[in-house]
């Protein structure tokens, strides 16, 4: 497990999901499973966020919601794709709305799978994306972020390819 | 005279967990109109009947909404069975009721804490949802999902629960009702909970009635009507009233969901009495061909399925009517005149699920 270095921020927005993995967010913060003691805040300002879950795939009119609330995100962000469909379209795919996963719009950074999406899982992409999110902190005081997303992406690209 | 001004509510907005749009015209803090917009959700799964077979649909059908999947799933069942006139075995029927009523209590918890959020009462959202986990521990143990249950098929259902684990779900919610009735005193009698749910909202019965509102939302404006009481599932063979409240406004939806819990549990203390031994499901054989409909109380309202099939395994066409698309005209109407600050309430009392209406 990453050493949490701050309480990451999330900010949650549903695309075009089922409702189910946005439920398992909002438990993942709530009793039981219960983030929130540990200071990680579900903000519903993405200019408070360090960590973006997107739930659901994309489709033509949520495109651009999506788009503009990471771009209002300051820098370093993360963005977690939860559910299957924010990874790939999911059950969804061959519908004719569905345009596929999160990374059609945005670059993500972890990928949650499930459907729906269990809180444990998507506690451990949180621990994930607080480690890419130090790193890419790291960059940017060293003022060489793009080069590391540039990195970050071809990384991904290879995994992806084998 | 104050000026007119537009203030955009959504699609992403603290409040709300689902994406819906509103502009708001407001003069000064009161609301004139509220022009919704909607399709951020929009899936098109409907057209999915076309390429996965009718038995298969069923795991579609469940993901129309992660709330209230298991009656989505259950319901589509039903239309496919009336059509190819399937009995269901009397077993399936109970099961198929026991998880529907625990939904509607996991739903209505769900619903009460992300009400308290919107008046920012945030320990109180957090009660109601520690109280929810434990119904959700119960799904799991039966049917192995938290959201998604996958539970249900073409002529009856994939799991059955045994004895012991039934007995052991009615003192689990024996215990649960302890601690819903504790938390059901903040929401009643509690003054701040009060000064911001009385009054607030009014939809009167004749309004009720005229813009077809649904579900709890109906009920407490007055209008005394339950698709339970159709009889559907094992719901004929248990005794229950429709719940209902006179005061028309956020308190008495408030209040008429808290009494749907408490009615919840005892019809599921009913249908374990009961259950009768035998089979969970019947063999399907050959293709569904015929239209059927089905109407069933989800936790927010009634529902309607239409479905057409056309004696091949994919069914031509499957339609549904959700309970949340028929309660926004209602929302509408209550929110004209309303201040600006309770619209986060006003959009919560109908107990919006965007992911049903917009499919």
């Amino acid at each position: 497990m990453a050493k949490m270095s701050k309480s990451p921020w999330v900010l949650h927005y549903d695309a075009a999901s089922c409702n189910g993995c946005d439920i398992e967010v909002l438990a993942c913060l709530t009793p039981v499973y219960d983030a929130e003691r540990f200071g990680v805040i579900n903000t519903g300002d993405p200019k408070h966020a360090d960590i973006f879950l997107i739930t659901g795939g994309i489709n033509e009119q949520c495109k651009d919601v999506v788009k503009q609330l990471y771009d209002q995100m300051p820098n370093p962000k993360v963005v977690v794709a939860v559910g299957i469909c924010a990874c790939s379209g999911g059950v969804f795919k061959e519908t004719y709305n569905i345009l596929g996963g999160a990374d059609q719009v945005v670059p993500v950074d972890v990928y949650v799978p499930g459907c729906a999406a269990r809180p444990e899982s998507i506690i451990d992409g949180i621990v994930k994306a607080i480690g890419i999110l130090d790193e890419k902190k790291a960059a940017l005081k060293e003022g060489r972020l793009d080069e590391y997303e540039a990195a970050h992406c071809k990384k991904k690209q290879q995994e992806v390819e084998a | 005279m104050s000026t007119r001004s537009i203030v955009p509510f959504g699609p992403q907005h603290p409040v709300l967990p689902e994406p819906i749009h509103l502009d708001l015209v407001i003069e000064d803090e009161k609301i004139v109109e509220a022009i919704p917009s909607i399709g951020f959700v929009h899936r098109g799964l409907e057209s999915l009947v076309n390429k996965r077979e009718f038995t298969e649909y069923v795991y579609v059908a469940e993901r129309i909404c992660g709330i209230c999947s298991f009656l989505h799933g259950a319901s589509y069942c039903d239309a496919v069975e009336r059509v190819m006139q399937i009995e269901l075995p009397g077993r399936a029927k109970y099961l198929r009721t026991i998880w529907a009523e625990m939904s509607r209590i996991h739903s209505h918890l769900l619903w009460l804490g992300l009400l308290a959020d919107a008046f920012g009462f945030e320990s109180l959202f957090m009660q109601a949802w520690r109280i929810r986990e434990k119904v959700l521990d119960m799904l799991e143990a039966s049917t192995g999902g938290r959201c998604i249950f996958s539970v249900n098929c073409v002529g009856g259902v994939l799991k059955d629960m045994d004895a012991s684990m039934l007995k052991g779900f009615v003192q689990e919610l024996d215990k649960m009702e302890i601690q819903v009735r504790a938390m059901e005193k903040t929401f009643l009698s509690d003054a701040t909970v009060n000064n911001r749910l009385r009054g607030v909202g009014i939809l009167t019965k004749q309004q009720a009635h005229e813009l077809g509102a649904t579900g709890p939302f109906m009920r407490a404006s007055g209008i005394n009507r339950d698709t339970r009481k159709l009889g559907y599932y094992a719901y004929g063979d248990l005794e229950f009233e429709p719940i209902i409240s006179n005061d028309c406004d956020s308190y008495a939806r408030c209040e008429v969901r808290i009494r749907e819990i408490y009615q919840s549990f005892d019809l599921i203390r009913q249908a374990v009495a009961k259950i009768p031994d035998g089979d969970i499901a019947v063999p399907v054989k050959g293709n569904p061909d015929g239209e059927s409909f089905v109407r069933v109380e989800q936790p927010r309202g009634e529902a309607v399925y239409y479905l057409k099939a056309d004696g091949t395994k994919f069914i031509d066409r499957f339609r549904v009517r959700t309970p949340t698309f028929a309660n926004i005209p209602a929302m509408l109407e209550t929110l004209k005149g309303c201040d600006y600050a309770d619209v986060p309430i006003m959009v919560l009392t109908i107990d919006p699920c965007i992911s049903c209406t917009e499919r």
